[in-house]
């Protein structure tokens, strides 16, 4: 089922039974009606595959456009990290940003892009989602791949299971998100999740960075619903507290394990005379994590997790980023104090609590951002509706989240928070291009992305929902 | 439900206990103060019928819309209210909910339309105001879409802190839920050894299903009128035909009394039940979700149907593969009365950006989007003389927004039905710090305390369930 191209399966269809026909004609007037027939279907092939060649380039398939020179040009730049340029020029060269700014000579050879009445934008980027790792979730057992067997599973890298070809992915970038990071689910420790630009040929193409953090669910009290798991009997308060504590054992054993498996390997290395340590690929992956070189995702929604989760990251000295804080708006001073990112995956979603006010979450951003605690948002989505994010976004500023602060909130704080702020985020010399061209506010419902660029590369703005949308829509 | 009311009244026998409140206080609660006249000054009036209208007075009197026009004016005692820059729209109809229901679906038969979903109505489901809070102000109450054919709906509209007789839509016609495809299947049921599966097991057997229960409602309703005849012919010692409360409802159908909201996706089983449907002479009303009516938007306009879609829900079943968000477009422009639904307690706080997603997908005008959640969904729940629009005589059921509703940036101020107040942002600001400290009161009563050798409490569970029948959610979510 995984990426159709449904224009070139109609055409597939109509040559097979073009033949068929010729084949099958008694007399010379069916003939002559299949030879009409056949003229018919050998015209709309060719008017659809050059079509295709002009404008829509197959992108469901993956294939990978190629780096060019572009220049964008009378456009209006929201640069984010400088002020708005009203009337600018992007260029665009060898998968990045060239130059920008009001007067900038358009290199010979670039093609040009007449931005005037239009706006560009950094490409936004969703901090938490399963993109490529699951296509069907219900009852399409085959096309997950997002959750590991068993409860520690740091070796489980998202990178290696994304499907690139996956038709998430460019019904996602056609909306303006450029990147993401795609993360494992299951278990205590899910696996390591990668950022990925949406758009490649393989895992590796697709990679900004590979393993770019850690991911644990911080344990929950009563357990974590699935959304169509049994309700979970009522444990008493004790007995679920202890079970938390069980769990968080668990994982604490794992990642002391790793960082003596680190120092003994040190050790080895230094001094070959010591007995050889065995390696041991599982604890060798969570290296990195327990000495802080690279960020560790806890999952925790609730106040109780929240603190939990923080207090445990100080213990064992990781690098911690809370991903989903529901509750975060509670404790933004400890949030300030320890410098902990929280990516906001409930802003659409319905209030932990029957008395909670109807806006808890729609506001939760606004009251981060106001106490000065690191943030950005994300859809917390598997893959379909990632491409919702800019609406998120929207939503936490009808509540309080100032406009700006809004659009950081998708683009250059999740960038920050994921360590690659150097290279994304914001339009600045040197980064890398991935940029979106629009018609009006990059928040807005009704605004339409015009021109997309991932790695310097510009991208079909064509998608199975496009390709689809073609297919039927002037049906008579 | 059953245990969150169970809390509910301890905590209240213990505020009374503690005398914070006395039962007579309790009963003598004013309502909000609603006068019979409100002016509401200066808006931007999306009518949805008669176009948008700039500078513009709308005038509220005894639960209807009065006048509608420039330089109002309203008695002394009425309430006004300035909506300078201010947007005033139609409150928005969901033609596709499962709020307040205390159960969705009775799934242990394949035809249940014996049921009801007005008997198990919970006035105090929270989630009804975090609708009004959205604009929201009718809903209609579908069965779940465990078979296919399902039990009776209810429309309503979301007198949230009323008595449930209320909340009832005057006028609005009966309607009843039917269902096709994997859900009626029960295709996400495990196939366990020696456990017989219910009929149908394929969409063959849904089409069987139908069909037999239409062939019985047919005879059934000739038994009546014959019945009917005869008494009519003044015949004696007659004995009426036995009720088959399973039955009447499909007679309904039969008779054009009872609209038949049938959940669908592919574009196979919707022209399965078209052809039903012109068979036995109904007509479908609306179909639901529909997420392929772009393929047979054609076949659907012909038949007369409706469509309520999702906006953009896909992919989370193979079902749902062939979903595009531009279906909703490609349907109104194939003269389908359509609708936006959300079929879910949280996307319906935000269905006013669901609509205008058929202009980003599809480049809908904003007056066909508008109407998507308005006066199309009230056609199709036989309410449009009552709401949808901004129209004098109809229901003062209206919802003001402090930007263009079709704006991310925007969110409701105040919400009307029958020209009460049932959701007001300043109001609601104004009674969180009470709140607040009436929860701490409550935290610190007595059976709330966690206490010294007795059962330790239960720990909280996850999230409290919302209603959404057709699980559009992937099963986990990063």
């Amino acid at each position: 089922m995984k990426s159709m191209d449904t224009e070139t399966r109609r055409v597939g269809g109509a040559v097979k039974s073009m033949t068929l026909e010729k084949r099958n004609c008694g007399s010379a007037a069916q003939c002559g009606k299949a030879m009409a027939l056949a003229f018919v279907v050998l015209l709309l092939f060719l008017v659809t595959s050059f079509a295709q060649q002009i404008g829509t380039l197959t992108t469901q398939q993956g294939a990978m456009p190629a780096r060019g020179t572009y220049a964008i040009r009378n456009a209006r730049i929201v640069t984010l990290t400088g002020p708005d340029i009203e009337n600018g020029t992007v260029v665009i060269r060898d998968g990045k940003i060239d130059a920008v700014g009001v007067s900038i000579n358009v290199p010979a050879g670039a093609q040009t892009i007449e931005g005037r009445g239009l706006t560009v934008y950094p490409g936004m980027m969703d901090a938490a989602t399963s993109l490529g790792l699951v296509e069907v979730g219900q009852g399409a057992n085959g096309t997950v791949d997002t959750s590991e067997t068993g409860e520690l599973n740091p070796n489980a890298k998202a990178i290696i299971a994304v499907n690139q070809h996956s038709a998430h992915v460019a019904v996602t970038r056609v909306d303006g998100i450029t990147h993401a990071v795609t993360l494992p689910l299951g278990g205590l420790i899910s696996g390591q999740a990668a950022i990925i630009n949406l758009v490649g040929t393989t895992p590796m193409e697709m990679a900004v960075v590979p393993y770019a953090a850690l991911v644990i669910n911080y344990p929950r009290l009563g357990g974590r619903r699935g959304d169509f798991g049994p309700e979970q009997p009522a444990q008493d308060i004790t007995a679920a507290l202890a079970a938390d504590e069980r769990q968080l054992d668990q994982i604490r054993k794992l990642l002391r394990d790793a960082e003596a498996y680190g120092r003994a390997q040190d050790a080895y290395a230094k001094d070959s005379t010591l007995p050889r340590p065995d390696r041991n690929i599982v604890l060798e992956s969570l290296v990195p994590y327990v000495r802080g070189e690279r960020p560790v995702i806890m999952r925790a929604d609730r106040e109780a997790e929240l603190r939990g989760a923080i207090k445990f990251a100080e213990e064992m000295k990781l690098k911690p980023i809370l991903l989903g804080g529901d509750d975060a708006w509670k404790i933004t001073g400890l949030l300030k104090e320890k410098n902990v990112p929280v990516i906001l995956t409930g802003i659409l979603s319905l209030p932990l609590r029957e008395d909670d006010a109807y806006d808890t979450l729609y506001e939760n951003a606004a009251k981060l951002q106001q106490a000065g605690v690191r943030f950005c948002i994300s859809t917390g989505d598997a893959g379909a509706e990632v491409r919702s994010l800019p609406f998120y976004a929207g939503m936490a500023a009808a509540f309080g989240l100032p406009k700006d602060e809004a659009l950081k909130a998708v683009t250059l704080y999740p960038a920050q928070i994921m360590n690659v702020a150097d290279r994304l985020g914001s339009i600045e010399k040197g980064k890398t291009a991935n940029l979106v061209v629009t018609d009006g506010d990059l928040l807005e419902v009704r605004t339409h992305v015009r021109y997309l660029f991932i790695d310097g590369r510009r991208v079909p703005l064509t998608s199975r929902h496009t390709e689809l949308n073609d297919a039927f829509k002037n049906r008579k | 439900m059953g245990k969150r009311k169970i809390v509910a009244h301890i905590l209240l026998l213990s505020l009374i206990s503690a005398g914070l409140l006395s039962p007579t206080a309790l009963a003598q609660q004013p309502r909000p103060e609603n006068p019979s006249e409100t002016l509401i000054r200066n808006a931007t009036v999306l009518t949805i019928t008669h176009g948008t209208l700039l500078n513009t007075d709308v005038l509220l009197r005894k639960g209807k819309i009065a006048a509608i026009g420039r330089d109002l004016t309203a008695p002394a005692n009425a309430r006004v209210i300035d909506a300078t820059g201010k947007y005033l729209m139609p409150g928005i109809v969901d033609c596709h909910s499962h709020s307040m229901l205390d159960t969705v679906n009775e799934g242990t038969l394949a035809v249940t339309s014996m049921v009801r979903t007005r008997d198990v109505l919970d006035p105090t489901d929270v989630d009804l105001y975090r609708e009004l809070a959205g604009g929201v102000t009718t809903l209609n109450l579908l069965h779940g879409s465990a078979n296919p054919i399902g039990g009776l709906n209810t429309v309503v509209k979301i007198k949230y802190g009323r008595p449930i007789e209320e909340f009832l839509f005057p006028g609005a016609m009966p309607g009843i839920k039917f269902a096709l495809g994997e859900n009626v299947k029960r295709s996400s049921n495990p196939n366990l050894p020696g456990v017989t599966r219910r009929y149908p097991y394929t969409r063959m057997g849904v089409e069987e299903v139908i069909r037999d229960s239409f062939t019985r409602a047919r005879d059934y309703k000739k038994s009546w009128d014959e019945y009917n005849a005869a008494v009519k012919r003044g015949e004696k010692n007659l004995l009426p035909p036995r009720r088959d409360l399973q039955l009447e409802p499909l007679v309904e159908v039969l008779e054009g009394k009872r609209y038949v909201h049938a959940h669908s996706y592919r574009a196979d089983e919707i022209m399965m039940l078209i052809n039903i449907a012109n068979e036995f002479g109904f007509k479908v009303k609306t179909f639901q979700h529909v997420l392929e009516g772009y393929k047979v938007a054609k076949e659907i306009a012909q038949h007369g149907a409706g469509g309520s879609t999702f906006a953009d829900s896909w992919a989370y079943k193979i079902e749902a593969y062939d979903a595009i968000p531009y279906n909703t477009a490609i349907m109104a422009r194939a003269g389908i009365v359509t609708s936006v639904n959300s079929d879910s307690d949280e996307r319906a706080r935000r269905l006013n950006l669901e609509a205008a997603k058929a202009m980003r997908y599809g480049d809908l005008s904003e007056e066909e989007a508008l109407k998507l959640i308005t006066i199309n969904p009230a056609i199709q729940l036989g309410i449009q003389e009552r709401v949808g629009s901004i129209e004098v005589g109809k229901d003062a059921d209206l919802a003001i927004w402090n930007g263009h509703p079709f704006s991310v940036y925007a969110r409701v101020s105040t919400t009307f039905i029958d020209g009460d107040i049932f959701f007001d942002r300043e109001k609601d600001l104004a009674a969180r710090a009470e709140l607040t400290k009436e929860r701490a009161q409550l935290e610190q009563a007595e059976p709330n305390r966690p206490s010294a050798g007795g059962r330790p409490p239960q720990a909280p569970r996850g999230r409290r369930p919302s209603h959404d029948d057709d699980d559009v959610e992937q099963g986990e979510r990063p």
